[in-house]
């Protein structure tokens, strides 16, 4: 959720070791909010039905 | 990496959502339970008042038969599928838990890598407690937390809004934490609050079936829960991460 800014990746890094981090990192983020997403927001019902408590005590938008 | 990554995640997520669901248990669920008899049809209020005044305990397990016997009578779809009251509820509960809980800490995780720098508990409650304003705190502001049968507006106007507030917040603390200026940190603050500005979708009414503390109590509870996963997914992941980039 959070996109940092480009300038966050340090400088001392090289730049394929850089390049070698920001790949999977990347991979994962998309692959948390997919999760994420699915699970707090998907509207086929039978996933809403199934997530239903758990997206009211987190405060996401469920009805 | 990205395999230290996604175990990291799921051990993470294990843990979150074993203590998600034995927190929500005494906080968040009897409320929406309560919450549903109110909900579920008319005659059900009736029967729900007396129910309330019997125990001393308002929100134990036992005010909520009138609900459970109801079958799937809270649910807006009675011919839609849904767990079952009662094991098949919480067990699918605790399954989105733990979705949501290898979510987050894959996302928190890979934000570490990305910015690069250390990564354990300590570092990752950090990230947690930041991923939590971005995520739960602050579009609460517009969205507070609602019980089922609260009046809200259209439910895709409310999620499209949630999102971006939820980006923007992350974008505007991101900025403000790392960037080095004092314009972008300023340029921060703006991205965090526009979302407020513009505003969240107004509830058609301010009436709800339910009794008004009850959503009081929802509020913070919620809040509580969210800080819960968050916070504790990032301890979690960022220990496990540290150990298992050691060991590897």
């Amino acid at each position: 959720m959070i996109r940092s800014a480009p300038t966050s990746i340090s400088a001392g890094s090289t730049q394929a070791s850089a390049q070698a981090r920001l790949v999977p990192a990347l991979f994962a983020i998309a692959f948390g909010l997919f999760l994420f997403i699915g699970t707090g927001f998907a509207a086929p019902s039978l996933i809403h039905n199934a997530t239903h408590d758990t997206r009211h005590s987190l405060g996401l938008p469920c009805h | 990496m990205f395999k230290t990554i996604i175990i990291s995640a799921f051990g993470a997520g294990l843990v979150v959502a074993a203590a998600l669901s034995a927190v929500q248990a005494f906080t968040t669920e009897p409320l929406i339970f309560h919450a549903e008899t109110f909900e579920s049809a008319e005659p059900a209020t009736a029967e729900a008042v007396p129910h309330e005044h019997a125990t001393s305990e308002p929100h134990a397990h036992d005010a909520t038969p009138a609900a459970a016997t109801d079958a799937a009578a809270h649910e807006h779809d009675s011919d839609e599928w849904g767990p079952a009251d009662g094991f098949e509820r919480s067990a699918y509960t605790f399954l989105a838990n733990l979705l949501m809980g290898v979510g987050v800490s894959a996302v928190l995780l890979g934000l570490m890598s990305v910015r690069g720098g250390a990564i354990n508990a300590r570092t990752g409650v950090l990230w947690g407690v930041a991923g939590f304003f971005a995520a739960a705190l602050l579009p609460s502001l517009g969205l507070t937390p609602e019980l089922p049968g609260t009046p809200a507006g259209a439910l895709e106007a409310r999620q499209v809004w949630w999102l971006g507030t939820a980006a923007a917040s992350a974008i505007g603390i991101a900025l403000i934490v790392f960037s080095q200026s004092w314009l972008l940190k300023a340029a921060g603050l703006v991205i965090g609050v526009m979302p407020h500005v513009i505003g969240a979708p107004v509830p058609p009414s301010l009436e709800a079936a339910y009794p008004a503390v009850l959503a009081a109590e929802f509020a913070t509870a919620s809040l509580v829960v969210s800080a819960l996963l968050w916070a504790g997914s990032g301890v979690a992941a960022g220990w496990l991460y540290q150990r298992l980039s050691r060991t590897a």
